[in-house]
C-alpha cells in the first residue's frame, strides 16, 4: 500500500441504506479472504450495576439460536466452510467481525443478519454462556493484570460508565434473566447508525445487493439509542489502591487518567507525547528507564486509545513485589520529565517517523484495512484521514507535546492500582 | 534462475533458494503487492540445544542480541528500525531463534546491516548481562502468575525425562540466577554462525539485487565449526504419567498430552488433520477459530461437562506433544471431565472420522492458509519455520496438497499410533482449597 493508494473518499465505495445502515466497501485484489465488520450504536453504557455485563451477554447469545437455525446448525454451516463470525459488546458500539473466502460471503452475511434480527435466546444456552462467563470472571479474579486494570478503572471513574466492567461481575452475571436479554435485544439493536465494512476482492454492486437482501428490510421502532459519554473528572490527588493476591510471584501496576476524546483538537499532540513516553522503539522512555536501565520489568509501556469517550490513558508494568515503589517512582519521574523538559526535536522526529512510516504495515491485511475504515466512520475521522495523516503527525511541535503532557498527564493527580502480594 | 557460478539454486513458485560459500542458507520470495519487505534471520538454535545448568540460555542470548555491537550500541538498534517505520521483533522457541524487521522496501538495507553485524559483533557486556538477568526473571515471574504456565511446565518435565524438551524456553529460575556473561557469550559464539543460519526475505524486491546485497553483507562472515549436539532422544514411554499442580484460583484445568511426530514425519499432517477434524483445531498450526461443530465440543461443552475444550499440535524438530485442554464448569472437579474426554477419544476407534469431517477440516485449512499468507511478515514466518524445521521451505507452501492426499486410512493409522494412553501425560491444575 503506497501513499496515494490509501483508502479514501475516492476508493471507498459508500452506500447509505434507507433504514440507517451505512455500507463501506473497499476492494483489495491481493487476498482471497473477505473481511466483514459490523458496528451498531448499542452497548452497555448506563447499565445498572446489578445488570452489569448484560449488553455483552446479549451479544454472546445472538449465535446461540435463531428463528431459522438452531445453534448446532449455525456453527455447522459456518465452520464447514472455514468461515468465522463472532459478536462482541462495548460501551456504545457493539457488533461483529467475520472472515470467509469470497464464495462464502453471502453465507456469513446471512448468518450475521439472522443472528442480529431474529435470535431466540434459548434457556439452555443462556445457562451455558453464563457458566462460560462465570469461569472467565473466576480467571479474571486470579489474574494480576486483569485485577489491576479492573480496580484502576473503578477508582478512575467512580461516577462514569467506564468505571463499571462491561464484562460484568459474578453477582450481576448470575442474576441476568432471559427476559433481560430479550428486552435488551428489542430496544438496543437497530439499523440506525449501523456501519458495515466489507474488504476483499469484491464486486461492489454484488456486495451491496447481498447486504440489501439481508439487512435492508430491518427496522426497529422500539430502538433506544445509547446515552452519550459523559465527561470524566480527573482525581484531585493521588488515589492508590492495592488488590491483595498473596500467592502470586509478580505484581502488576496500572496508573493513569481519563484520556482525551478522539475528537479533542489536541488528540494528536497527546498521541505523540504518549508515543515518546511509552511506545517508540522498545516501549519509549518508560521502557528505557524501567526495563533497559534498571532491569525492573519485562514490560513497561503506556497506551492511548481512540474513543469517542474519555477512555483512559494508562501506564502498565509488572514487577517483583519488592520493586513496586521503585517502579512507580520511576514512571512518575518520566511523566514529570516529559511535562517539565521540552522534548528534543530529534526525539519527536523519531516518533513522527515511526508513526507515519508504520502506517502501510497496518494496512497490509484485509482485517487491518477494515479496522481503519471502520474507525474513519465511527470515530468521525473523515475519509481523508489517511491521506492527511502524515501531515497531521508531522505538524506537531515540541511545545505542543509538552503542553499536551502538562494538560493530559499528571504525576500528582493520578490513579495507581497494584495487584499482587500484599506490601511488606 | 540466476547465474551464480558454482552455487546451486532452485526457483520454484517464484521462490529462490541458495547457499553462500560460508554455509548461509537464503530463501527469497518476491511479492510486489505492497512496497514492504520482511527480512528474517533464523538460527538453528533453541531451548532444545540447552543442557541442565544452562536452561533458558538461548532465550537470554536473544535478549542480549538487542544490547548492542560497536557499530550499533545498546538502545540504538530498536530506535533506528522504528524510526524507519519498521516492525521488528525476535523470538526463541524450543527449536529455533528468529529475528526480523519488516520495513518499507527502500529501507530494507538497514535490516541487512543490523543482522549481519549482530551475527558476529554482539558484545554481551557483564553489566548488560546483570541488568537483563532481572528482566528475564521478571518475564518468568509474569508467566508464573498464570496457572497454565505451571501446568505446562510440569507436564513437559514429566513427558520428557531425557530429551531437552524437558524444560521451558524461559529456563529454570535457578539457572537464570547463576548463568554468567561468559556462558552467554560462549553460547552465542558457538551457535550464531552463517552455517547455522537461514535468511528469509519476502516482499517487494528484485531477487538478483537482494542476493547481491546479502552476499555483500553476509558473505565475508566466517564459517564456524558447529559442535556435535548429540541431543538425547526420549526413550519409549511405558505407561501413562500423571502430574498434579496446585495453586491459587478457582478454576481447574485438565490436559492430556500425547507424543506427536516431528514436522518432517509423513505422519505429521495426518495427525494434524485428525486433530482438525476431531476438535476443530488448526491443521496448519495456526490460531484456531470457533470449533463449536466439532465432536469434541459437542461431547464436552454442549453437554456442560466443560466450558471450553480444545487441542493443538505444532510442527517441531523432534517428537513433541499433541495436547488437549479442557476446563470444567464452575463448581465441578476434574473427575467427570476426565472420564468424558477419555471416552470421546476412545470413541474415535469405534466411530472413526468420516469423509465429511475430513473434507470440512480441509476447507478450513484452506481459509487458514489464505489468512496466514495475507501479510508478507506472515509469509516469511511460515517459510522460515518450514525451512528451519524440515530443510524444505516448501513444507508449508505445499501443506494444502499434503492434506488433500491424506486418506481415512491414514487418519485411522495415526489415531491408533499416537492416541495411545500408555504414551501420554495427564496434567491437572487443582485450585488450593482455602
Amino acid at each position: 500500500m503506497s501513499q496515494g493508494s490509501y483508502p479514501n473518499a475516492q476508493s471507498i465505495q459508500q452506500h447509505q441504506f434507507e433504514n440507517g445502515i451505512k455500507l463501506l466497501m473497499y476492494r483489495n485484489p491481493a487476498s482471497d479472504l473477505v473481511v466483514v465488520r459490523g458496528s451498531m450504536a448499542a452497548g452497555g453504557i448506563g447499565e445498572p450495576r446489578e445488570k452489569a455485563g448484560l449488553a455483552d451477554f446479549a451479544m454472546q447469545m445472538l449465535m446461540r439460536g435463531t428463528q431459522a437455525r438452531p445453534f448446532e446448525q449455525i456453527y455447522d454451516d459456518l465452520e464447514s466452510v472455514g468461515a468465522s463470525l463472532g459478536f462482541s459488546g462495548g460501551y456504545r458500539r457493539s457488533g461483529f467481525g467475520a472472515e470467509a473466502l469470497i464464495e462464502d460471503l453471502d453465507l456469513v452475511l446471512d448468518l450475521a443478519a439472522e443472528s442480529i434480527l431474529r435470535p431466540t435466546f434459548p434457556a439452555d444456552h443462556i445457562e451455558k454462556v453464563r457458566a462460560e462467563n462465570m469461569t472467565g470472571l473466576q480467571m479474571r479474579a486470579n489474574d494480576t493484570r486483569s485485577m489491576a486494570n479492573l480496580r484502576f478503572r473503578e477508582m478512575l471513574y467512580p461516577d462514569h460508565p467506564y468505571g463499571q466492567s462491561a464484562d460484568g461481575y459474578p453477582d450481576s452475571i448470575s442474576q441476568i434473566t432471559q427476559d433481560d436479554l430479550i428486552a435488551y435485544h428489542r430496544t438496543a439493536l437497530a439499523p440506525d447508525g449501523m456501519v458495515i465494512v466489507v474488504v476483499g476482492n469484491i464486486d461492489f454492486a454484488a456486495v451491496q445487493a447481498q447486504v440489501a437482501a439481508h439487512f435492508g428490510a430491518w427496522r426497529n421502532p422500539d430502538y433506544v439509542a445509547p446515552i452519550a459519554y459523559p465527561d470524566a473528572a480527573r482525581p484531585a490527588e493521588t488515589v492508590r489502591v492495592h488488590v491483595d493476591m498473596p500467592e502470586k510471584t509478580q505484581s502488576d501496576i496500572v496508573l493513569g487518567l481519563p484520556g482525551p476524546r478522539r475528537n479533542d483538537p489536541h488528540f494528536m499532540d497527546v498521541r505523540l507525547a504518549n508515543t515518546i513516553l511509552g511506545v517508540f522503539g522498545m516501549m519509549g522512555r518508560l521502557g528505557q528507564n524501567v526495563r533497559v536501565k534498571q532491569g525492573l520489568a519485562y514490560y513497561a509501556n503506556s497506551r492511548l486509545s481512540s474513543s469517542m469517550g474519555p477512555y483512559p490513558w494508562q501506564v502498565n508494568t509488572g514487577v517483583s513485589p519488592d520493586k513496586v515503589e521503585q517502579a512507580i517512582n520511576s514512571i512518575l519521574d518520566e511523566i514529570k520529565r516529559i511535562q517539565n523538559v521540552p522534548v528534543p526535536a530529534s526525539e519527536l522526529a523519531d516518533s513522527q517517523a515511526y508513526m507515519t512510516g508504520s502506517l502501510p504495515l497496518s494496512l497490509e491485511t484485509n482485517g487491518g484495512l477494515a479496522s481503519v475504515i471502520m474507525s474513519m466512520e465511527t470515530l468521525q475521522l473523515g475519509f481523508d484521514y489517511l491521506d492527511k495523516y502524515a501531515d497531521n503527525v508531522n505538524a506537531v511541535t515540541p511545545a505542543q507535546v509538552q503542553k499536551a503532557a502538562q494538560t493530559y498527564f499528571s504525576a500528582e493527580e493520578i490513579v495507581i492500582a497494584v495487584a499482587g502480594p500484599p506490601p511488606a | 534462475m540466476i547465474d551464480m557460478g558454482e552455487e546451486t539454486m532452485t526457483a520454484e513458485n517464484g521462490v529462490l533458494k541458495t547457499q553462500l560459500e560460508n554455509g548461509l542458507t537464503i530463501v527469497l520470495k518476491e511479492m510486489h503487492h505492497a512496497p514492504v519487505t520482511s527480512f528474517w534471520v533464523w538460527y538453528n538454535v533453541g531451548s532444545r540445544f540447552e543442557r541442565p545448568g544452562h536452561t533458558g540460555i538461548a532465550h537470554w542470548v536473544e535478549h542480549m542480541m538487542f544490547k548492542g555491537t560497536p557499530q550499533f550500541p545498546s538502545g540504538v538498534l530498536d530506535r533506528i528500525v522504528s524510526r524507519e517505520g519498521g516492525q521488528w521483533n525476535a523470538f526463541t522457541w524450543i527449536d529455533y531463534t528468529a529475528y526480523y524487521e519488516t520495513l518499507p522496501s527502500d529501507r530494507i538495507g538497514l535490516s541487512l546491516q543490523i543482522e549481519s553485524d549482530r551475527m558476529v559483533n554482539t558484545i554481551i557486556s557483564p553489566e548488560e548481562t546483570d541488568s537483563e538477568r532481572t528482566v528475564i526473571i521478571s518475564e518468568r515471574h509474569m508467566s508464573e502468575n498464570r496457572p497454565t504456565f505451571h501446568l505446562f511446565e510440569e507436564v513437559q518435565a514429566a513427558a520428557f525425562r531425557v530429551h531437552p524438551y524437558h524444560h521451558m524456553v524461559i529456563g529454570d529460575e535457578t539457572d537464570l540466577k547463576t548463568m554468567t556473561r561468559d556462558d552467554l557469550y560462549g553460547f552465542y559464539r558457538t551457535w550464531y554462525a552463517p552455517n547455522n543460519a537461514t535468511v528469509i526475505v519476502v516482499g517487494d524486491f528484485e531477487s538478483d539485487a537482494m542476493l547481491a546485497q546479502i552476499t555483500e553483507h553476509f558473505g565475508n562472515i566466517k564459517t564456524r565449526p558447529l559442535p556435535d549436539l548429540n541431543i538425547r532422544p526420549e526413550p519409549d514411554q511405558r505407561g501413562e504419567r500423571q502430574v498434579n499442580v496446585k495453586g491459587p484460583g478457582d478454576t481447574s484445568y485438565l490436559t492430556l498430552s500425547y507424543k506427536s511426530p516431528p514436522a518432517s514425519s509423513d505422519d505429521y499432517f495426518a495427525l494434524a488433520l485428525l486433530n482438525a477434524a476431531f476438535t476443530g483445531g488448526s491443521a496448519l498450526g495456526q490460531g484456531g477459530s470457533s470449533n463449536k461443530s466439532s465432536r469434541l465440543y459437542k461431547s464436552l461443552v454442549s453437554t456442560q461437562k466443560a466450558v471450553t475444550a480444545a487441542a493443538w499440535i505444532r510442527p517441531t524438530a523432534d517428537p513433541f506433544l499433541y495436547t488437549f485442554i479442557a476446563i470444567p464448569p464452575p463448581g465441578s472437579d476434574l473427575t467427570a471431565l476426565e472420564e468424558a474426554l477419555d471416552a470421546e477419544i476412545a470413541r474415535l476407534a469405534t466411530e472413526p472420522i468420516t469423509q465429511n469431517e475430513l473434507d470440512r477440516a480441509r476447507k478450513r485449512a484452506r481459509v487458514e492458509f489464505t489468512r496466514a499468507s495475507e501479510s508478507i511478515t506472515g509469509q516469511a514466518r511460515m517459510i522460515g519455520m518450514a525451512e528451519v524445521l524440515t530443510g524444505d521451505y516448501q513444507w508449508f507452501e505445499t501443506a494444502l496438497a499434503k492434506l488433500d492426499a491424506i486418506t481415512l486410512e491414514d487418519i485411522e493409522r495415526v489415531r491408533a499410533t499416537y492416541l495411545n494412553k500408555d504414551k501420554r501425560t495427564v496434567g491437572r491444575y487443582i485450585p488450593n482449597v482455602e
